[in-house]
């Protein structure tokens, strides 16, 4: 049966799904709404986990965070997965450029051998870094509550790991694909003074039970410090010591910092906004974990860039918590 | 630089294992707490073999391809009223059933994954479930926007998310996903990395697609070819977990075959809901219940079974008791929604006569003895102006929460019931399987929030069966459920096509 319909299109019944019509009036949805608002499930769960008996399968009291709707974390990205893989697949294909440009070029014999050193200690143990923050990520996606953050927790997650990824490709096109200064890198990591008190902080993130101090410890105050002091000051650093080529294949992750930023603000700014025990609670963590991770990275803050190059990460830092209506 | 240069397999390894390390200032089983309860012992994660190689930049590349031609799909089927090209309208119905019951299941699937994905010490395992919860986001979400235009123009679909946490006969799909995610990380992957993804999902998924494919909508169609793709990914997985489980320790057999043991009796019955849709709610019929259980289950999950049997695997338990059901749970099933049809949130009806004709002639040795004679009355009654709608709430089964609908194999005449004494309360069960389940974890399934019991208990509003589906449902009473016949449906459809 073939139909022909010269026509205009059919009367709909209904613009959108009831759930999405109570939240934003009877007219056509975005697909982002519809992807998101009320898509978990909330009630009449049948079985606590037999791995944490004393909460139900999704439960809001896995946070010290109380929100009156958990959908009040609308991401201003507005990524639903289709968006989402849109997006990265648009900035993968200029670091797909960017990295067989430079392999390409040869790129990395024209590296002093100083700055390779710099980068190898410097910047390669990021890898393991990103490795945490996929983990606190995931973390936040399994145990959050609400699609409108826990999907943004696990697109956060899966950025990390492919930015691990990418990190560790620089240490390949380092080493000639011989991974040897992915080891070296791994040493230092592991042994050398100047990482360990990076590696103690993300050790502690990844036993710590409540999944939006996970967050606040990992999204907001490490990241804001690391990636200000590596991919911008140190990136910097190293274009005035004949290393700018470094910078073709961190602009996957400058790019990606400013993104997510616009989400992990956004955040903070709803949780803090939502009631005073709330922010009190945010300023708490934020002010413990900021204590923790500037004495943490102060030895990486001066090997990479100098003495205060801490102090203008921390400057960034404090900028957007003011922004998002904290420490006022 | 003349040092040896890696090859794809050792690239891939620094790329995902070698990101992880061993703990110096916590104690990692504290990050990764819930590997041992299960009984399950893993003596070395790095024993792991990737079931696929692939790195986010890939990942979002192909993803994205995928999701352009999909949207661009969606967008010209919801331009074109792609609607109006289905076979028949009662073929929504079966669209109604997929976004109550089964995308939510999707959804469930992301988060049991997130959960693994960050759970499991092997960062190998790690990553591949978090690409797979990814996927199974995906999965929800272009299900979500594959059925929107269909919401726009049918009942049914507009409260699917409320449903699925508060309909009758929704609690099946949903509590066996909340079983799975309640267990431990291993038992979730054997309920759903294996059993589900490698066995079942082509039970649910080719049935549900070339049912849409052989009833005009496009929709469905082209998200289920989409899906393909990460499916081949998940069932690498599937069948990676349980051949590393047993590989592992001998230890872990017994616990990975009673876990075997389990879900496939929980997947078959689970099941019932695919049958009935492929028996009876396709219009254009793609292959009968019988024939897709013979050719997925028989021939395909026997190859596989004799393919473990060398880790000293069997078949799973009733195997043979699943094999005779195959010939009666679709007729069970619709029997039970077309009598209890004013309580269901999608439209049922009698079969037509070539329909009755078809049944007969793929089910010779049941249909015409068992079934048949009843549509012949249910004719007859609606050809009086009675058609038939059963009064009382029906008796869930304590474990896959199934009405009590299901006979006896050897006596298809004979409700089958079971039932057991745990702490002095008497609980019932649909099958011996059911009942084995319970009695292997009576503290689990004590707990199940059975519907009709939550209506018996008040906790669903009330009084009347209609104030409960108004009210706590939120059905559109007198759209959404009864039979197609007269239904808003069909009238609009009528009108859409210009017939009288
Ligand atoms: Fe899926
Ligand atoms: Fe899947
Ligand atoms: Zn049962």
């Amino acid at each position: 049966m073939t139909i022909e319909i010269k026509t205009a299109t059919l009367e709909p019944v209904r613009n959108t799904f009831a759930h999405i019509e109570r939240r934003f009036g009877d007219k056509p949805a975005t697909r982002y709404q519809e992807a998101t608002y009320d898509v978990q499930s909330e009630v009449n769960f049948h079985y606590r986990p037999l791995w944490q008996p004393e909460l139900e399968l999704t439960d809001t009291r896995r946070t010290a965070i109380k929100m009156a709707d958990w959908y009040a974390f609308r991401d201003p990205r507005q990524f639903y997965y289709g968006a989402y893989v849109q997006a990265r697949a648009k900035m993968q294909e200029v670091a797909e450029n960017n990295y067989a440009f430079f392999e390409k070029r040869g790129l990395a014999e024209r590296m002093p051998e100083e700055a390779k050193q710099k980068v190898i200690r410097c910047l390669l143990p990021l890898r393991h870094v990103e490795h945490a923050a996929n983990l606190n990520n995931m973390y936040g996606s399994a145990y959050g509550n609400g699609t409108a953050i826990t999907q943004a927790l696990l697109f956060d997650g899966m950025d990390r790991l492919g930015i691990a990824q990418y990190v560790s490709r620089i240490g390949l096109l380092l080493d000639g694909n011989t991974g040897d200064a992915l080891s070296e890198a791994r040493s230092y990591w592991m042994s050398d003074p100047l990482w360990q008190g990076v590696r103690r902080y993300l050790e502690k993130t990844l036993v710590t039970e409540d999944w939006f101090e996970v967050f606040i410890a990992q999204d907001v105050v490490l990241d804001s410090l690391i990636y200000n002091l590596i991919y911008e000051q140190f990136d910097a650093k190293l274009a005035q010591q004949d290393g700018q080529d470094l910078g073709m294949l961190t602009e996957f992750m400058q790019v990606w910092f400013k993104d997510a930023s616009r989400w992990v603000d956004a955040v903070l700014k709803t949780a803090a906004a939502e009631s005073d025990e709330n922010r009190l609670q945010l300023e708490q963590w934020i002010s413990h974990w900021r204590g923790q991770a500037e004495e943490a990275l102060s030895l990486v803050a001066h090997e990479a860039v100098e003495e205060g190059a801490l102090q203008v990460a921390r400057e960034a830092l404090d900028k957007r918590l003011s922004k998002a209506g904290l420490f006022k | 630089m003349a040092a040896k240069k890696l090859n794809i397999k050792e690239k891939y390894r620094l790329l995902t294992r070698d990101l992880d390390w061993e703990f110096s200032y916590e104690d990692r089983n504290k990050a990764f707490p819930f590997e041992e309860f299960e009984g399950i012992k893993i003596t070395d994660w790095s024993k792991w073999e990737d079931p696929f190689r692939l790195t986010m930049d890939a990942y979002w590349k192909y993803q994205a391809e995928k999701e352009k031609k999909l949207y661009a799909i969606f967008d010209a089927f919801a331009q074109n009223d792609g609607h109006l090209n289905v076979s028949d309208p009662r073929y929504v119905n079966a669209v109604k059933l997929f976004l109550t019951g089964v995308s939510p299941l999707e959804y469930q699937a992301y988060q049991g994954f997130a959960h693994v994905g960050r759970q499991f010490g092997g960062v190998g395992a790690r990553v591949a479930c978090q690409m797979q919860s990814l996927d199974e986001l995906r999965h929800v979400q272009t299900q979500i926007h594959a059925m929107s235009h269909y919401n726009k123009f049918f009942d049914g679909l507009q409260e699917y998310s409320h449903m699925h946490d508060r309909v009758w006969y929704l609690s099946v799909p949903k509590s066996f996903f909340n079983d799975a995610r309640s267990a431990g990380p291993f038992e979730f992957m054997i309920a759903i990395g294996f059993s589900f993804e490698y066995v079942l999902t082509n039970l649910l998924f080719v049935p549900f697609m070339s049912g849409a494919a052989h009833n005009g909508d496009m929709a469905t169609v082209t998200f289920g070819f989409s899906a393909q793709s990460d499916e081949a990914r998940h069932m690498t997985l599937g069948l990676e977990i349980i051949k590393f489980l047993l590989e592992q320790h001998e230890d872990n057999v017994p616990v990975v075959q009673k876990w075997i043991d389990k879900w496939f009796w929980r997947g078959s019955r689970l099941l019932t809901i695919v049958s009935m849709m492929m028996d009876y709610m396709l219009p254009n019929k793609v292959m009968s219940w019988k024939e897709a259980w013979e050719v997925y289950f028989e021939e395909a999950g026997g190859a596989l079974f004799k393919d473990l049997a060398r880790y000293g695997i069997r078949m799973p338990k009733y195997a043979d008791v699943i094999e005779k059901e195959k010939e009666h749970i679709s007729h069970q099933a619709w029997w039970t929604f077309y009598t209890h049809g004013h309580a269901a949130g999608f439209h049922t009806w009698i079969p037509t006569d070539e329909e009755l004709d078809w049944l007969s002639a793929k089910y010779p040795d049941t249909f015409d003895k068992y079934y048949r004679p009843r549509w012949e009355l249910a004719k007859e009654m609606e050809a009086k102006g009675e058609r038939f709608y059963t009064s009382g709430l029906p008796q869930l089964c304590q474990t896959c929460q199934i009405p009590m609908l299901f006979t006896e194999m050897d006596d298809p005449t004979q409700i089958a019931y079971r039932d057991c004494v745990h702490n002095g309360e008497r609980y019932h069960f649909c099958s011996d399987g059911c009942k084995d389940i319970f009695e292997e974890e009576p503290e689990k399934f004590v707990q199940s929030w059975l519907p009709v019991h939550q209506i018996f208990q008040g906790n669903c509003g009330g009084p009347g069966v209609e104030d409960i589906l108004r009210d706590y449902y939120r059905m559109n009473v007198g759209a959404d459920n009864m039979d197609m016949k007269g239904s808003p449906d069909e009238l609009r459809w009528k009108k859409w096509k210009g017939v009288a």
